[in-house]
C-alpha cells in the first residue's frame, strides 16, 4: 500500500462537496430535533391522555426502530402515496425526527428537574400557565439541556453517512464514489476520517465549555 | 427604612380592614394517603390580624397555608377568602369545584413567602419582583420597577437590584422574596417557616423586616414559625395545632403565658 498525495489533491474538490452536505444535514437535522423534541416533551405533559398516548406510541416506535429503516421508508415508501421530497430533504427530516425522540427525553428530564418550588412560586404570584412555562420553567430547563443535546449532535454527525443509503452524497458518499472510480481507497477514506475527528472533537470541547458556563 | 413607606399607600386598595372576617375554614379535611393532616377543621381570621400557627411538625400548619395558596386542594369542606369560595364556586345555587378563572381571581388577594425562598434563578432581583406585577396586574414596566425599588429599599437591599439570586445570601434572598410577594399588594400574606432554611446569623434581619411590615401595614398575616419570640412580638392571635385540629387559640400572652392544655405547655417547653 502506498500513500499517494496526488490522489488526496484529486479528491479534495469532492471532499468539499461532501463536507458541505454533511454539515447541512447536521445543522438542519439538529435544529429539527431540538424543536421537535421540545414539542414532544410538552405534548407528553398535556392534561389529556388522548394527546399523551399517541405521542408516546409514535415516539417510542421511532426511537426503537433503526434510522436506516426510517430513511428507506421515507425515501422509497412515501412516494408510493405521491409524497415526494428530494433525497436531501428526506434525509434531514429522517435524522431530525429520529433524534427528536431522544432529545425529547432530555427535555423531559430537565423539565422535571426544575424544583417544585418554582411552580409553587409561579402559582403564588398568580402567573398564567403559559407565562410560567416561557418565563420560569423553560429558561431553567433549557440551560440544563445543552450538554446532553451536544452529545446527540456529535452522535448525529456520526450517523450522517447513512444518508448515502438514499443517494445523498455526504463525505463518505463522495469518498466511496471517488474510490470506486479511481481504485484508490486509502486516501479519500483517511481524509474523511480525519475530517470527522476535526469536527467532532472541537465540538465536544465546545460542549464541555458550554456546560461549565451554563450549569451553575 | 425609607421615609416614604411603600406599604402605607396600600390601605386605600385594601377594602376590608375593619376587623371583619377575611378567611374562613369550614369543616376542612385534608388527607395524604392514610394520613389525615387536617381533620374537620374550622377556624377564621379577621382582616388585618396577624395570626401565628404553632404546633408540632406534622400537625397541619403548613398544609393550611398551602390550601390558602391553592397549592393543594381540600378533600372535604370549604375555604372562603374575602367572602369568596377559594376552591369552589356557586353555579345555579350549587357549590361546584372552581374553574381556573375563579381560582385566579380569588388568589389575587393572597401572597406567600416560602421556606426555600423559591426565587426565580434565571431572573435578576429586579425582574423577580416586577415579573408578576407586569404580566398579572398589567402594571407598566416603569411603575413596576419604581415599586420594586421602593420595596427593595424597605427590605434593605436597594444595592442588590441587578444581582442574580445565586449571588445573594439566604437571608437576602428571603428578603427579596418578601418584596416580591408584597409587590402584588396582597390582602393576605402567608409566611411558611420563612427563617427555617437560614443560617442562624441571618434570621434576625429577615424577622426585623417582617416586624416592620406587621407594624406599618394592615396586611393580614398568617405565619407558621418556630421563632416563638417573633410570634409573641407580632401576633394578635396564636393558634396551637395538634393532630390536624386547633387545640387552643388566644392572644400570645395567654398561649405563651398561661396555656389551657398540657399539650401546649409541653410543646412550648420543648421549643422555648
Amino acid at each position: 500500500m502506498t500513500w499517494d498525495w496526488s490522489a488526496v489533491g484529486d479528491f479534495m474538490p469532492h471532499f468539499w462537496d461532501g463536507l458541505l452536505v454533511t454539515l447541512q444535514a447536521l445543522v438542519l437535522g439538529s435544529l429539527i430535533s431540538f424543536v421537535l423534541g421540545l414539542v414532544w416533551a410538552l405534548l407528553m405533559r398535556a392534561p389529556t391522555r388522548w394527546v399523551r398516548w399517541p405521542v408516546g406510541v409514535v415516539t417510542e416506535f421511532i426511537r426503537n426502530t433503526p434510522l436506516l429503516v426510517q430513511l428507506f421508508f421515507l425515501f422509497y415508501v412515501l412516494p408510493e402515496w405521491d409524497i415526494t421530497f428530494s433525497a436531501m430533504t428526506t434525509g434531514v427530516v429522517a435524522i431530525g425526527l429520529h433524534y427528536s425522540t431522544y432529545t425529547m427525553q432530555v427535555y423531559r428530564a430537565s423539565i422535571e428537574g426544575v424544583p417544585a418550588g418554582q411552580w409553587e412560586a409561579a402559582t403564588a404570584l398568580n402567573l398564567p400557565l403559559t407565562r410560567t412555562w416561557t418565563a420560569v420553567i423553560l429558561p431553567q430547563a433549557i440551560r440544563r439541556v445543552v450538554p446532553a443535546l451536544g452529545n446527540y449532535v456529535i452522535s448525529m454527525l456520526k450517523d450522517t453517512p447513512m444518508l448515502m443509503a438514499i443517494t445523498v452524497l455526504d463525505m463518505l458518499g463522495e469518498a466511496r464514489l471517488f474510490a470506486q472510480q479511481n481504485f484508490q481507497f486509502t486516501e479519500p477514506l483517511t481524509v474523511i476520517g480525519v475530517a470527522f475527528i476535526l469536527i467532532s472533537y472541537p465540538a465536544s470541547l465546545l460542549m464541555r465549555a458550554l456546560e461549565r458556563r451554563l450549569v451553575r | 427604612m425609607s421615609a416614604e413607606n411603600p406599604l402605607t399607600e396600600d390601605s386605600g386598595a385594601n377594602p376590608a380592614v375593619d376587623g371583619s372576617e377575611l378567611i374562613r375554614f369550614d369543616k376542612v379535611t385534608k388527607r395524604f394517603g392514610d394520613n389525615t393532616v387536617l381533620d374537620d377543621l374550622d377556624f377564621s381570621v379577621a382582616s388585618g390580624k396577624h395570626v401565628t400557627l404553632i404546633g408540632p411538625s406534622g400537625s397541619g400548619k403548613t398544609t393550611i397555608l398551602r390550601l390558602l395558596m391553592t397549592l393543594t386542594k381540600p378533600d372535604e369542606g370549604t375555604i372562603k377568602v374575602g367572602g369568596d369560595y377559594l376552591t369552589h364556586e356557586e353555579k345555579n345555587g350549587k357549590l361546584v369545584p372552581a374553574g381556573e378563572k375563579h381560582i385566579r381571581e380569588v388568589r389575587k388577594n393572597i401572597g406567600m413567602v416560602f421556606q426555600q425562598f423559591n426565587l426565580f434563578p434565571n431572573m435578576k432581583v429586579l425582574r423577580n419582583i416586577t415579573e408578576a406585577p407586569v404580566t398579572v396586574l398589567g402594571m407598566s414596566k416603569d411603575a413596576a420597577e419604581e415599586r420594586a425599588r421602593e420595596l427593595l429599599d424597605l427590605v434593605g437591599l436597594a444595592e442588590h437590584i441587578d444581582k442574580y439570586p445565586s449571588q445573594l445570601s439566604g437571608g437576602q434572598q428571603q428578603r427579596v422574596a418578601i418584596a416580591r410577594a408584597l409587590a402584588m399588594r396582597p390582602q393576605v400574606l402567608l409566611l411558611d417557616e420563612v427563617t427555617s432554611a437560614l443560617d442562624p446569623e441571618l434570621v434576625a434581619g429577615v424577622l426585623d423586616v417582617l416586624r416592620d411590615i406587621a407594624r406599618s401595614t394592615d396586611i393580614t398575616m398568617l405565619c407558621v414559625t418556630h421563632e416563638m419570640s417573633f410570634a409573641r412580638d407580632i401576633s394578635d392571635q396564636v393558634l396551637m395545632f395538634d393532630s390536624g385540629r386547633v387545640l387552643e387559640s388566644g392572644p400570645p400572652e395567654k398561649i405563651f403565658g398561661d396555656p389551657e392544655h398540657d399539650r401546649t405547655r409541653e410543646f412550648l417547653g420543648a421549643v422555648l
